[in-house]
């Protein structure tokens, strides 16, 4: 059988191999649009001009990249494998990495996906300094929001199985979810601070580079995961087998 | 013992053994706490909140802030 603790392990050790996988994805394709968002705040403002640099952008776009990355791997992956502690044997027959694989795209798409339709990554100089207190607001709110929609979800799949079979009630449980979610979108207020003539391809390149990381991070999760517990389970098999 | 050859791994077909609630409940919650605790600093420290003076930790961790969706100034 499994031990929560082995898994808190591995699942943080798989959680910094996909900080480091990130931070290669956010180096290559996330770092261009931050250095143009960085030029069009130098053009267009007097204040910045002046500032004595705290950290340099050298050190900014590799060891702080890379120190953020793993940080939040590590982070991710610990929780994730806890998440994956509790699925694991709750959801039918599915094994190792069929589990890991699909709380994997759970997770993605409640605490990325979701906030990131609403409110999604913005590169330097497109966010007013007066309103990071409510833009940090609303983006949690809609993480809860996402989080809350999601135990809605695997309750009504579960209360239902009985009643209309396992793929049946798992298509209620998404549109559940759905439901809640494009509502909860509708509803909260936008936030529109983009400046005049700051480019449309720099803030859509931006956005997809951090939507991409965290495709990144979460296949890595799920995938690595699922692949490190299926071996450990069958060499366990083995030894106990002889 | 050690000549145990790869084809001969027994496939598990077993039913998956889920682990007990009551053995699960401390290590979610310690998960739990440690991942928020390496998030808020990764996240949002020096933002709204500060625990630690000045902005060095926003500015060391700039980029990813930005990459990862976090609302960053």
């Amino acid at each position: 059988m499994l031990s929560p603790r082995s898994l808190l392990i591995r699942g943080m050790l798989v959680g910094l191999a996909a900080g480091v996988l990130a931070f290669v994805f956010a180096y290559l394709v996330g770092e261009g649009p931050i250095d143009a968002a960085i030029a069009f705040e130098e053009a267009h403002s007097e204040a910045a001009v002046g500032e004595p640099e705290l950290v340099s952008r050298t050190v900014q776009s590799t060891l702080g990249l890379l120190t953020a990355t793993l940080i939040y791997g590590v982070a991710l992956g610990g929780i994730f494998s806890m998440v994956f502690a509790a699925a694991y044997g709750r959801l039918g027959r599915l094994g190792p990495r069929a589990t890991a694989a699909l709380v994997a795209l759970a997770g993605f798409v409640t605490v990325a996906l979701v906030p990131w339709l609403k409110y999604p990554a913005n590169p330097p100089a497109t966010g007013s300094a007066d309103s990071i207190g409510r833009r940090t607001s609303l983006y949690f709110l809609m993480l809860v929001i996402a989080l809350a929609s999601l135990a809605l979800a695997i309750y009504i799949g579960r209360s239902q199985v009985t009643r209309f079979g396992l793929w049946n009630a798992a298509i209620l449980g998404a549109g559940a979810f759905v439901a809640v979610i494009a509502v909860a979108q509708v509803l909260l207020p936008s936030i529109e601070e983009i400046p005049d003539g700051f480019s449309p391809l720099v803030l859509w390149n931006f956005r997809l580079a951090s939507l991409g990381t965290q495709v990144v991070v979460w296949a890595a999760l799920g995938l690595g995961l699922g692949a490190v517990v299926e071996r450990g389970l069958r060499r366990e098999s083995v030894l106990s087998a002889h | 013992m050690s000549s145990i050859s790869s084809s001969a791994t027994p496939r598990p077909a077993v039913q998956p053994v889920a682990i007990p609630w009551r053995q699960l409940q401390p290590w979610l919650l310690f998960g739990a706490v440690l991942a928020i605790a390496l998030l808020y600093f990764v996240g949002t420290e020096q933002g709204v909140f500060h625990l630690i003076g000045g902005s060095s930790v926003h500015e060391f961790v700039h980029d990813g802030r930005h990459l990862l969706g976090f609302p960053c100034h």
